[in-house]
C-alpha cells in the first residue's frame, strides 16, 4: 500500500459516510492552554508493523512548540479551509499534504469498530479485529486479541500475551511512555493514565491540533501504577463511569481498615472480596500490605497468573497463594480475593460462614451493594470520581470534550454550564441508560474494571 | 457521630442477627457513655425531638446544587436521605455547585468540627424550628458521606437499619450475660443515655429500679400459614379464633410504690399509646398483662378497619372523637395476672384464666375473642369461608381470616414456629395485561418494578385495555429479574422512569393480580382502585387477548361493596404489609 492509496482511502471509508455521527472539531482559537507542555521528543520513525506494509512510518519531524497559537476557526465536517490551515512552525513531512486542508474527520471519528484516527489509519482500544490498534490498557473490553498490529505499553502487551497467549496479535510495538511517534500523518504519545499497571492515556497531534484519549483513568494514589499526568489538549476524550456528583471516592486506607477491623471482629468467618483480576485485586493486595497485614491473601485461581505478572513486574504483594478446594473450610479468619461474580458462587459459600465483601467504585450506593448481596462494601475505585473528572477537564485546558461511556449526560451537563463544549459518544457496546456497565457479572476476568 | 455512623452503615447491609448482634455489642462495648446510650436510644426510638422533615433536607441541598445534576442523581440513587448525603458539596467544593455561582467561598477556614451523636442530640432537643436548617447544614458540612447518611437518618427518624428495639436490647443485656427480659422489664423507667442500665450491665451499678409497674411484656406473633401445611398439622391439636382487622395492643395494669394504680396500654412494638386511647386506659380495672385487639364498636357492632383508622393519629383525642369512634379492645390471650406470670402456661389453661379475667373486669370496652369451633380443617376451612354463619354475626365484616394456636403453646416472645398461624382469607384474582413499567426505589432503583397493569373493555374503536391498578410486589428477586427484562425489551415509549411496553390483543404479558377488595375511585380512568394488589403469578404462556374484562371487576365490586367496606366508607386504602 502506497501513501496515495492510504489518502485515497480516506475518501471512501469502510463504513457508510452517512453514519459517520461525530467528528472531532477543533475548538475556537484562544480557549486553550498549552503552558506547560513540554516539547515533545519526536521519536520519528520506529516501524509500527515490521515487516508490514510502510503506511504510517514517516520521516521525523520536530515537535510542536509549546505556546503556539491554536488554529483558528470553528470547523465542521464541511467546513474544511480554516481549521487545519498547516500552521507555519509544524513542519509537514510530506509536501503532498501541504497545500490540502486538513479536516476535522481527519484527526478521530467514530467508527463501529471503536474511536478511529483515519490520518493515522489506526483504532483506538477497537472492539473487533481492525488492522493496526493503539490500546490504552489491558483491560478485555479495551484490550482484545485478534488485531493485525497493536501499539500499546509494554505493561499492556504482556497482559494482552498473559490473557490471550503469546499470539494475540499478528505483530506488537511497544509505546514507550512520554516518547512521541509518527504514525501516518499523526504523532501519537502515550502518557500514564493511572488506572492499572500500564494503561496510558493517548494523545494524538496533527495540524496544531491535540486530541487526548484518555481510556479509563484515575487520579488517586496506586501504589501498582503510575500516577495520572495531565496533558493539556484542545479535544479531551474522557470516560464517565462514575460521572454523576454522587460518586466521590474516599480514602482507601479507610476503606481496607474497614475490611480488616470486620477481620477481626469476625475471626471465625471468611472474607470473601470480589475484585476485578486485572489492577483492583492487586490493587487491594497492595493496599492491605499497606495496612500492615502480612498473613497471606488467598486468590481465587483467575487471579492467578495476573497476580504473578505483577509481582514479576517488581510490585511486592507478599503471599498469596491459590485456593486449593477442599481447604476451603479451614480457612476461618482468613482473606479471599476473587473474581466479583464469584462472591455469589457456591464456590464461596464453601467457606466458613463467609462475609461477602466487594471492592469497587460502585460500592458507593446502597442499593448496588444489597443488590449483590454483599455485606461489607468496600468503595475502591479505579476510576476518576466526579470531582477528579471535573478537575481533569479543567486542568486539561480542553475547550471540547468527549464522553465515551458511563453517565454521560451529567458530566456533559457539567461541562456547557462551565463554558465547554460537549457531547456524549454513546459508545457502542455499553448499554442503554449506563447501567449495563456495571460490574458485568458473565466472565471471571471481565474487564471495564469499577 | 462517625463511630455510630459506622455502626449503621455496616448493620445496614448485615442480613444475619447473630452478626447484627456481634456489631452492637462490639459498638456499645468501645464506645463511651453518653454516646452510646443515645445510640440505643435512637435505635429503640426512645429519642425525644421534633423529627426534622425531608423538605428540610431537600432545601439545603437545592441551595447548593445543580438541579440537574441534583435530580440526575436522585434519579440514579433512588433514595433522597442517600442522595443528599452523597452529593452534599463540601465546603469549598464547587463541582455540584450551579454553575452561576460565585466562586466558592470561606475554603481557608480551618475544617470544620465533627459533633458527637450527644452533641448532635443534645442540640436537636433545644434547638428552635427556624435554627435547625443552619445546624443541620453545619454538621452536614463537617461529616463525611457515611456519616451525613446517618445524619439524615437520625434526625428525621427513619434508620431503618434492621434493628428492632428488641434486638438492641438483647445487645445491652450480652454486654453482662443477662437475660433480654431482665432489660425489658425495667426499660419503661429508664431514660436516654442510659447510664445507670450500662453500669448495671457491666457490673458497675446497682440494677436500676424499674420504676414501671405496668411494663410491655414483648407480644408472640403468628407465621402464615400456606395450603400444604395443613397435611402436616393435626387439627385436634390445635384452637381457632377469628382474626380481627384491627390493632394489636397490649394493656397492662399494676400499681406503684406510692400504692396509685398505674395503667399503660402498648402497641405490639412496645411504644406507649396509652394517651390515645384514655377511653380504653380507664376500662383498665384489673392487675396483670392481657393481649388483644382493638376495634371501634358502635351499638355492638364492630366497624370496618377504615373507621378504624379515623381513630388513630389524632393530635389531640376529644370527647367527641371518643363518642363517634369508642375504643374497644377484644382479648385473646393473658400474661400475666397480678404479679403472677402466665406465658409459661399452656395456651387452653391461658385462656381459662383470660375468661375468668374478662368477667371479673366485667366492662362492655373489653371482650373476649370468641373461639371457632372445630373437629377438621374442612370444618375450619367453611367457616372462614363465611364467618357470619359460625357465630361471628354481623361483626363478621371486621374478620380477615383465622388464627390458629396450639392448645399448648406457651406466649413466647417473637415469632417462634410452629405456635401461631394465621390463615388469611383468600384474595381476589384477576388476569391483566401489563402497560407499563416503572422503576423502582431503594433496593430496587435499576430495575423495572412497579408495574402497571389493565384490563380490557369496550373502547370507541373496539376493544381496549384500561389500567386498573399498579403493583410493585408478590414476585421473587428472579422473577423480578425476568420482569424487568421484559419491560426492557418490549419497549415502546419512555416517560421519565416510566416506560410504555407492546401490549395488544396479539401481544403483551398478561399478569395474574390479587388484591384484597375493590372501591370505586374517580381519580382511575377504569374507575375502580384495588386495595393491597400484587402479582401472583406471571402468566408467560397466556395471550394478552384473553385476560379478564373491566366486567369481572365490576362484579366485584359490586360484592365487595356490602363485603369490604360494609358503610359505603370512602377511605384512602389501607397499606397494611
Amino acid at each position: 500500500m502506497t501513501l496515495e492509496n492510504a489518502r485515497a482511502g480516506r475518501g471512501k471509508p469502510i463504513w457508510d459516510r452517512e453514519n459517520q455521527p461525530r467528528t472531532v472539531i477543533p475548538p475556537k482559537a484562544g480557549i486553550h492552554n498549552r503552558d506547560g507542555t513540554p516539547p515533545c521528543p519526536d521519536r520519528g520513525s520506529e516501524s509500527l508493523c515490521a515487516g508490514n506494509d510502510n503506511v504510517g512510518v514517516q520521516a521525523p519531524h520536530p515537535a510542536r512548540i509549546p505556546g503556539s497559537p491554536a488554529p483558528s476557526g470553528m470547523a465542521t465536517e464541511n467546513l474544511i479551509e480554516d481549521s487545519a490551515s498547516p500552521r507555519p512552525d509544524i513542519d509537514r513531512p510530506d509536501p503532498i499534504f501541504s497545500p490540502m486542508a486538513l479536516r476535522s474527520t481527519d484527526i478521530l471519528t467514530q467508527t463501529p469498530q471503536g474511536l478511529y484516527c483515519p490520518l493515522g489509519d489506526f483504532h483506538i482500544d477497537p472492539v473487533r479485529p481492525v488492522k493496526r490498534a493503539l490500546v490504552t490498557h489491558g483491560h478485555s473490553d479495551h484490550a482484545r486479541s485478534g488485531h493485525r498490529s497493536v501499539l500499546a505499553t509494554r505493561e499492556t502487551l504482556l497482559i494482552m500475551a498473559v490473557r490471550y497467549g503469546a499470539d494475540f496479535a499478528g505483530a506488537t510495538q511497544e509505546a514507550r511512555l512520554s516518547e512521541s511517534l509518527r504514525v501516518g500523518d499523526v504523532t501519537v504519545r502515550f502518557t500514564p493514565a493511572g488506572h492499572v499497571l500500564g494503561s496510558a492515556q493517548i494523545a494524538i497531534e496533527a495540524g496544531g491540533t491535540r486530541v487526548v484519549v484518555s481510556g479509563d483513568y484515575k487520579r488517586a494514589e496506586d501504589p501498582t501504577c503510575l500516577p495520572y499526568e495531565v496533558v493539556p489538549c484542545d479535544v479531551f476524550i474522557t470516560e464517565a463511569t462514575f460521572g454523576l456528583p454522587v460518586f466521590r471516592h474516599p480514602d482507601t486506607r479507610a476503606e481496607v481498615r474497614k475490611l480488616l477491623d470486620s477481620v477481626a471482629l469476625f475471626p471465625e468467618r471468611a472474607h470473601i472480596v470480589g475484585a476485578y483480576a486485572l489492577g483492583k485485586a492487586q490493587r487491594v493486595m497492595a493496599l492491605l500490605r499497606e495496612e500492615g497485614y502480612d498473613q497471606p491473601i488467598h486468590l481465587h485461581g483467575a487471579m492467578e497468573r495476573l497476580t504473578e505478572f505483577y509481582k514479576s513486574e517488581g510490585i511486592p504483594l507478599g503471599e498469596t497463594p491459590k485456593v486449593v478446594a477442599s481447604e476451603r473450610s479451614k480457612l476461618a479468619g482468613a482473606i479471599v480475593i476473587c473474581p466479583p461474580p464469584s462472591i455469589q458462587d457456591l464456590w464461596s459459600r464453601r467457606f466458613p460462614d463467609p462475609v461477602t465483601c466487594f471492592a469497587s467504585g460502585w460500592m458507593r450506593v446502597r442499593a448496588r451493594a444489597r443488590q449483590k448481596g454483599v455485606e461489607l462494601p468496600l468503595v475502591i475505585s479505579d476510576h476518576s470520581d466526579w470531582d477528579d473528572l471535573c478537575r481533569t477537564i479543567r486542568e486539561t485546558g480542553a475547550g471540547e470534550v468527549w464522553v465515551t461511556h458511563g453517565q454521560e449526560d451529567a458530566l456533559v451537563h457539567w461541562c456547557t454550564t462551565h463554558g465547554i463544549k460537549a457531547r456524549p459518544l454513546h459508545m457502542l457496546g455499553y448499554g442503554d441508560e449506563g447501567e449495563a456497565e456495571e460490574p458485568p457479572a458473565a466472565t471471571a476476568e471481565a474487564g471495564g474494571a469499577a | 457521630m462517625n463511630r455510630f455512623a459506622a455502626l449503621l452503615d455496616r448493620l445496614g447491609y448485615e442480613p444475619r442477627r447473630n452478626a447484627k448482634l456481634r456489631l452492637l455489642v462490639d459498638y456499645f462495648r468501645h464506645t463511651p457513655d453518653p454516646d452510646r446510650g443515645y445510640a440505643l436510644a435512637a435505635m429503640t426510638g426512645a429519642l425525644m425531638f421534633k423529627e426534622a422533615k425531608p423538605g428540610l433536607i431537600r432545601g439545603l441541598v437545592e441551595e447548593r446544587t445543580d438541579p440537574e445534576l441534583f435530580r440526575m442523581s436522585y434519579h440514579y440513587v433512588g433514595d433522597l436521605a442517600e442522595t443528599v448525603a452523597l452529593i452534599w458539596p463540601a465546603p469549598g467544593h464547587e463541582s455540584v455547585a450551579p454553575a452561576s455561582d460565585a466562586p466558592a467561598i470561606g475554603h481557608n477556614n480551618p475544617p470544620p468540627h465533627v459533633p458527637t451523636l450527644t452533641e448532635v442530640i443534645e442540640t436537636l432537643a433545644t434547638t428552635s424550628k427556624s435554627d435547625l436548617p443552619a445546624r443541620v447544614a453545619e454538621w452536614m458540612d463537617a461529616l463525611d458521606e457515611t456519616g451525613r447518611w446517618a445524619l439524615i437518618k437520625l434526625i428525621t427518624r427513619e434508620l431503618r437499619v434492621g434493628v428492632s428495639a428488641r434486638l438492641a436490647k438483647t445487645a445491652v443485656a450480652q454486654l453482662g450475660q443477662i437475660e433480654p427480659d431482665e432489660v425489658e422489664l425495667i426499660w419503661h423507667g429508664l431514660e436516654a443515655p442510659y447510664e445507670d442500665l450500662f453500669a448495671w450491665v457491666e457490673g458497675e451499678g446497682p440494677k436500676p429500679e424499674s420504676g414501671n409497674p405496668a411494663p410491655f411484656r414483648p407480644s408472640m406473633l403468628s407465621h402464615p400459614l400456606e395450603d400444604e401445611d395443613f397435611a402436616k398439622l393435626e387439627a385436634s391439636e390445635f384452637l381457632a379464633e377469628w382474626k380481627w382487622d384491627g390493632i394489636r395492643l397490649q394493656a397492662a395494669a399494676g400499681h406503684g410504690s406510692d400504692g396509685r394504680p398505674v395503667k399503660r396500654i402498648y402497641s405490639r412494638t412496645g411504644e406507649d399509646v396509652s394517651r390515645a386511647f384514655p377511653d380504653l386506659v380507664e376500662a383498665l380495672t384489673f392487675e396483670g398483662a392481657i393481649d388483644g385487639e382493638l376495634l371501634i364498636v358502635r351499638e355492638g357492632r364492630v366497624q370496618s378497619f377504615n373507621v378504624l383508622q379515623q381513630r388513630l393519629n389524632r393530635k389531640a383525642v376529644t370527647p367527641k372523637l371518643i363518642a363517634e369512634f369508642p375504643a374497644h379492645l377484644r382479648v385473646y390471650d393473658i400474661l400475666f395476672e397480678g404479679e403472677e406470670d402466665l406465658r409459661g402456661l399452656p395456651f387452653a389453661e391461658r385462656r381459662k384464666r383470660l375468661e375468668a379475667l374478662v368477667a371479673r373486669i366485667d366492662d362492655p370496652r373489653i371482650d373476649l375473642s370468641p373461639m371457632v369451633p372445630f373437629a377438621t380443617w374442612e370444618d375450619l376451612a367453611a367457616a372462614r369461608a363465611d364467618p357470619a354463619t359460625v357465630g361471628a354475626g354481623p361483626d363478621a365484616d371486621a374478620i380477615e381470616g383465622c388464627m390458629i394456636k396450639r392448645a399448648n403453646s406457651p406466649y413466647l416472645p417473637g415469632r417462634p414456629k410452629g405456635y401461631w398461624y394465621k390463615w388469611k382469607r383468600d384474595p381476589y384474582l384477576v388476569d391483566a395485561v401489563m402497560m407499563y413499567g416503572q422503576r423502582g426505589h431503594g433496593k430496587r432503583s435499576s430495575f423495572y418494578s412497579d408495574y402497571t397493569f389493565g384490563v380490557w373493555r369496550d373502547g370507541p374503536g373496539g376493544e381496549e385495555l384500561v389500567p386498573v391498578g399498579k403493583a410493585y410486589h408478590g414476585f421473587t428477586d428472579e422473577e423480578l429479574v425476568k420482569l424487568d427484562r421484559y419491560v426492557r425489551n418490549h419497549t415502546v415509549n419512555r416517560f421519565g422512569p416510566v416506560r410504555e411496553v407492546e401490549y395488544g390483543k396479539d401481544r403483551g404479558l398478561v399478569l395474574e393480580v390479587a388484591f384484597e377488595g375493590l372501591q370505586r375511585s374517580t381519580r382511575h380512568k377504569s374507575g375502580v382502585a384495588m386495595r393491597f394488589p400484587r402479582i401472583n403469578r406471571i402468566r408467560w404462556d397466556k395471550p394478552a387477548a384473553e385476560a379478564d374484562r373491566i366486567e369481572t371487576l365490576e362484579k366485584i365490586l359490586e360484592r365487595g361493596e356490602k363485603e369490604v367496606y360494609p358503610l359505603h366508607d370512602k377511605e384512602p386504602k389501607r397499606q397494611k404489609g
